[in-house]
């Protein structure tokens, strides 16, 4: 595969602040528009972007989990933030809270989680063919 | 109710999270899909005996009150379609074990099943109509993967013309919701039913009312909108073919049903007088085009199609009887169906072909198979003491009370038909001397996979024989279920609390 250095150095630069950006909209998307899934296709971004400056091995070891993992994960951090409220003896997904923190954060989490292992799985799955 | 309503959605869901966390192990994978195949047959047993002693039950899921958040509502025919899909589960969950290959199982086989049956279930038991277009997309998009998993040439073909003709539908489902959402301001089941019900005569709603028709017959396969079907169900693994065969479109004409008894009744002269037709055209058309073709599955891909018929008819004639008859039939149904795809599929492990003139021999070297086989084949067509004599019976019935003669000439003549069809398979495949292979010698001997696999198709014809055989029991269920359909007081109570 052929490599730029321009966009080599470019990823070096731009993949942490997509990262950290990516964070940023998780957490934002508590109150204002954002949230896991805007988050989660941000930071699959920054892993595709490094995919494509430094091949898909290269991105699959700075993941470090398979994406099935990931998705799966997700899915299990998403479904415990509904359980919280049946163990409590409320309906499915009623939010609890404590202080400014509430399970709907762990449902975005959760979200977060699936849509990089999601978007990761089938794009490295196509870049690989 | 809180904790058991969400079960049937949250078993499967996280079945799917355990085998997707130990994806690495084929082992680990088969045994927690085994496993939440029977911890959902166990939740719907449960739900179903609550049901049936507690009656119809909501929950506001998040704790958003009615009719602005989304409830679940579980009434008896939610309760009967969800256990009757963790049957089919378990069934072709035990079918795969044996048949489906290590590749498929790698990508992610096992978890697309259990999500199918998270949607499905998701269907039946949503009480919001956008909610019921969300549960149809996560079970169309599972159900997209498992048709064009392991990427052979036929399977894409087939899978284009089916994700093309699904996408279609669920644009005009959508068009319809939003449409209907501009009409009433609400999109609750129970809150529609309450606010449309003056709407006598409104030709709006009337309207609306034939695009979601157009919409969930395309998903149900109706005529004239089911040519996807058959052009599609044969390419899958016998195992994704069978849970399809048994769930999806019937899934559409769960929502049919709902939607038609519930929220639609403005305008019954006209709405289900359209749908009668469509009725007789579907069982017509399935069981015509069923007699042209030449292989296995593609014969009872039609026979899919023509069974709609018999179901939608129960909905047109809309009597106590005959929407029982309808509930009856899609239980038949579900179970003879899926059980004739694996069936099918036993064939072809043997011999290799599906195509009819190239089978032969089975009945002198497999009589248990054969035997087997007949089972469902006569249950489909209508013999007695079967279940699909029962289910054809109380149909047939309804039509002669309420005086729709075309209908009963047509159901009669195409159970007829299917008769027909279903020798041919048996003449063929069974009956007649092997062409390719030496008369002398047997096939292959059975390997533990085959038996494994067999299994399943004796369970489910075991309970296509004691439906038969116990007929009064489903049909006092189901007739309970039919008049919590036509009277939706209970329902709307539940779910709005009393309100008027």
């Amino acid at each position: 595969m052929r490599t730029s250095i321009i966009l080599q150095t470019a990823t070096r630069f731009l993949q942490p602040l997509l990262l950290l950006f990516s964070f940023f909209l998780l957490l934002v998307g508590h109150n204002e528009p954002g949230g896991g899934f805007a988050g989660g296709l941000v930071a699959a971004a920054a892993l595709i972007l490094h995919a494509l400056a430094y091949g898909v091995d290269s991105a699959r070891r700075t993941l470090g989990v398979d994406p099935r993992t990931l998705i799966g994960a997700g899915l299990l951090v998403a479904a415990s933030s509904g359980l919280g409220a049946l163990a409590a003896g409320l309906p499915l997904l009623t939010g609890l809270w404590r202080g400014g923190l509430g399970t709907p954060l762990l449902f975005d989490a959760g979200v977060y989680l699936v849509v990089i292992g999601g978007t990761l799985l089938m794009v490295f799955s196509l870049m690989e063919e | 109710m809180n904790v058991l309503l969400p079960l049937p959605l949250l078993m499967p869901l996280l079945t799917a999270v355990l085998c997707l966390l130990g994806w690495r192990s084929r082992r680990w994978q088969q045994a927690a899909s085994l496993a939440g195949g029977f911890a959902l047959l166990a939740v719907a047993v449960v739900l179903l005996v609550a049901v049936r002693r507690t009656g119809v039950q909501a929950v506001a899921v998040g704790s958003w009150p009615p009719p602005y958040g989304i409830v679940l509502v579980v009434d008896l025919f939610s309760a009967l379609m969800v256990l009757v899909s963790a049957i089919i589960g378990v069934a072709t969950i035990i079918y795969s074990l044996a048949t489906v290959d290590a590749a498929r199982e790698n990508y992610g086989y096992h978890p697309l099943v259990h999500v199918l049956l998270a949607g499905v279930c998701g269907a039946f038991l949503t009480g919001d109509v956008f909610n019921l277009y969300v549960w149809f997309e996560v079970m169309l998009i599972a159900s997209f993967v498992l048709m064009a998993l392991g990427g052979e040439r036929i399977q894409m073909e087939g899978a284009i013309k089916y994700v093309t003709l699904n996408l279609v539908s669920s644009a005009i489902f959508l068009a319809a919701v939003g449409i209907l959402y501009g009409l009433a301001g609400t999109l609750n089941m129970a809150d529609l039913a309450m606010k449309l019900r003056p709407a006598q005569g409104d030709g709006m709603v009337v309207t609306v009312s034939l695009m979601f028709m157009a919409a969930f017959g395309i998903k149900a396969a109706v005529f004239p909108l089911f040519f996807w079907l058959p052009a599609s169900y044969h390419v899958p693994p016998v195992a994704v073919s069978a849970l399809f065969a048994g769930l999806l479109t019937k899934v559409g004409v769960y929502a049919l049903v709902r939607l038609f008894t519930l929220v639609f009744v403005q305008d019954v002269g006209f709405t289900h007088t359209l749908l009668l037709v469509v009725a007789g055209l579907t069982m017509a058309s399935g069981v015509l085009g069923a007699a042209v073709q030449r292989e296995f599955r593609r014969i009872l891909s039609f026979h899919i199609v023509s069974q709609i018929g018999y179901m939608v008819m129960g909905l047109a004639l809309f009597t106590p009887l005959a929407v029982s008859g309808a509930v009856f039939y899609i239980i038949h149904h579900i179970i003879v169906k899926t059980n004739l795809f694996l069936i099918a599929g036993l064939v072809s492990r043997l011999q290799g072909t599906e195509a009819l003139a190239l089978l032969g021999g089975l009945y002198r070297w497999r009589p248990a198979l054969a035997m087997l086989f007949l089972i469902p084949a006569l249950s489909l067509a209508g013999i007695p003491p079967l279940s699909g004599f029962f289910a054809k019976l109380i149909l047939v019935r309804a039509g002669l009370e309420t005086r729709q003669y075309a209908i009963v000439a047509t159901a009669l003549l195409v159970s007829l038909l299917t008769l027909f069809s279903m020798t041919k398979i048996w003449q063929e495949a069974f009956w007649k001397q092997a062409p390719a292979l030496d008369p002398a010698v047997a096939p292959a001997p059975a390997g533990p996979a085959y038996k494994v696999a067999a299994g399943a198709a004796v369970a489910l014809a075991a309970l296509t024989v004691s439906i038969g055989l116990g007929a009064e029991f489903l049909l006092r269920l189901s007739s309970e279920a039919a008049g919590q359909l036509l009277d939706p007081s209970a329902y709307v109570a539940a779910v709005l609390g009393g309100r008027p």
